[in-house]
């Protein structure tokens, strides 16, 4: 078989829990480091974020009432299957330029970290939740709940461990996100998708796109009904330009520059607080 | 006179569909888009009709039409308020002068399955409680039969008890199964007096569909040539958001020409569409793509 010719794969764009072509029908060439084309990645336009929007707002009721029990099953499921392809992540993380032993211990991170994260899925009620003393007879309680949709820019750099920290905690308390993979590097989150597809996670609650940072931040930061926007990054610019949009309806934004972090550091619930909102509760008691 | 409606235009199923897909590519952009959603706005029918319906509910939907949204940006109002019967005079006096019609369904909505002393006098009703217009459906039990003056000697009597009110011909399409029917059921209400004519009750799935809309308009462009006289059409169930409703408004441009792009000859039945093009339109003018959150429930 020494003159087979390889077959290249058409990357697409994940909406609503179906793999896309972009709406613009625009691409943009993706080469190794050695300068060699390896892929066509979908150049996403503000449509296809419209449309990701849309297919996550409509997931959110879905995957916020399942029961944590269950997102925390789902999200197992996620790290499972991920085990299952570990070589193939292991493979695209080396030709973004990684070495063999650097590629491995991404892979191996990015999967324990979703397993961590879906330890905490029905536990952070507990530990940020609680019954508040009050003067009248109320039983008054507190607990976090899940904010809507959530947009996420994933970091340029460590782009599958970065992919895996930014959605995780995002995912398990009960959002849907729409997720701008690396405009350099979107291999593996594209790879991802597919781990996403077949691991029960229902479609809609994690939308991923790839495109040009510039041309799709105004989306990611303007759309009204985005509840959250978590940047990962540090470029100046683009955080000055996210903070002045979300301040049409107030939202909530989130700046994280730590994909280079020690586990110990990265993985704790307070990430998942991070979009979640308190909800206090007055129930009325008798004597 | 009476054509003899026994005898079939046919219609070509694939051309039609074809049709559809064409007009479907038109791309409808900045200052023409937001002139279509303007007018699209007051083309709804805003409608209620649920076994559910309340007074309340009633009132409630009354003032959706009077205000649609409190804002910095200019809506337009709708054309109507569409409810049943026993309703008609809450809507009457909740719409006072503002101009908004008030529609009612009548003749044993949604099945027709009734007498025709009592779909009269259900009719009589309606209009006697105030309603400007009078929604019937037609009894599609005896068209399938084959008792096509049954449905014409229908519509004309209630045309007739209708008096000054307008009166809205529904033919139930997803119950007519063919197209032919489709094109049938409009010939026998255009001639039997309609002044509308309307594909669905909203109760039956498929509603309104863009083919069985155009074959429709294309019913009333061979009547208006052949009469003079323009029947109005109304597209109901199905639509809910502003991209279907521009659909149906390039098909009518292109079919009947810009004569009926006006309320008083085309309608959209739907009440979750005036959210939806309230969220454009303002889309549009700000440049911001809107949340429901920020618009009423319904």
């Amino acid at each position: 078989m020494q003159n087979r010719v390889t077959i290249l794969k058409t990357y697409k764009i994940y909406i609503g829990g179906k793999f896309e072509r972009s709406e613009s029908g625009r691409y943009y060439p993706l080469t190794d480091k050695s300068g060699k084309q390896v892929a066509n990645i979908c150049l996403s336009s503000r449509k296809d974020f419209r449309n990701a929007v849309v297919a996550a707002r409509n997931a959110f009721g879905g995957w916020s009432t399942r029961t944590a029990y269950n997102r925390s099953q789902i999200l197992y499921r996620m790290a499972e299957m991920m085990e299952g392809r570990a070589t193939q992540f292991v493979d695209e993380l080396m030709m973004e330029g990684d070495s063999k032993k650097a590629a491995e211990n991404q892979v191996y991170e990015a999967i324990d970290r979703l397993v961590y994260y879906a330890g905490w899925c029905d536990k952070y009620h507990q530990v940020f939740g609680s019954v508040n003393p009050v003067a009248s007879s109320h039983f008054n309680f507190s607990v976090p709940e899940p904010m809507g949709v959530v947009s996420v820019i994933a970091p340029e750099e460590r782009t599958l461990i970065g992919l895996i920290t930014a959605i995780a905690p995002v995912i398990a308390s009960g959002n849907t996100c729409v997720v701008l993979a690396s405009e350099k590097n979107p291999l593996s989150s594209l790879t991802f998708t597919e781990i996403l597809d077949t691991s029960d996670l229902p479609g809609g609650v994690v939308n991923i796109l790839t495109g040009k940072n510039d041309e799709l931040l105004g989306q990611f930061s303007t759309h009204m009904d985005v509840n959250g926007i978590a940047y990962h990054g540090k470029d100046a610019k683009s955080i000055t330009s996210i903070q002045q949009n979300a301040a049409l309806n107030v939202r909530r934004v989130k700046l994280y520059n730590d994909t280079k972090a020690e586990a110990n550091q990265v993985e704790n619930p307070y990430r998942i607080m991070d979009f979640t909102e308190i909800k206090t509760t007055w129930h009325p008691i008798g004597d | 006179m009476k054509p003899d409606f026994s005898l079939i235009t046919p219609i070509d199923k694939v051309g039609v569909e074809e049709r559809v897909a064409r007009l479907n590519t038109r791309s409808i952009k900045k200052e023409s888009k937001l002139f279509a959603m303007r007018l699209a706005m007051q083309m709804i029918d805003l409608t209620t009709l649920e076994g559910m319906d309340t007074p309340g509910k009633v009132q409630q939907l009354c003032n959706k039409a009077l205000r649609p949204y409190s804002g910095p940006h200019e809506i337009p109002q709708v054309a109507a308020v569409c409810v049943y019967p026993p309703f008609v005079r809450i809507a009457k006096k909740a719409l006072g002068s503002s101009g908004i019609n008030v529609a009612s369904v009548a003749t044993a909505f949604h099945s027709g399955h009734a007498t025709m002393a009592e779909k009269l006098a259900e009719v009589k009703y309606c209009v006697d409680e105030g309603a400007d217009e009078v929604d019937m459906v037609i009894s599609r039990g005896e068209f399938l039969r084959g008792n096509y003056n049954f449905t014409f000697d229908e519509v004309a009597a209630i045309k007739e008890a209708c008096g000054k009110a307008h009166l809205k011909v529904i033919l139930e399409t997803g119950e007519l199964n063919t197209l032919e029917n489709v094109r049938r059921a409009s010939d026998i209400s255009m001639a039997a007096g309609a002044d509308f004519i309307k594909t669905s009750t909203g109760k039956v799935s498929p509603a309104a569909t863009q083919p069985v809309t155009l074959v429709m308009l294309e019913a009333i462009r061979d009547f208006y040539l052949k009469t003079g006289t323009k029947i109005g059409m109304k597209p109901a169930g199905g639509i809910r958001d502003t991209k279907t409703a521009l659909k149906y408004l390039v098909m009518v441009k292109e079919t009947l020409g810009a004569d009926w792009l006006d309320p008083n000859m085309f309608r959209f039945g739907a009440s979750a569409l005036a959210n939806d093009l309230i969220m454009q339109i303002i889309k549009q003018e700000t440049g911001v793509y809107q949340s429901g959150d920020y618009f009423s429930k319904d």
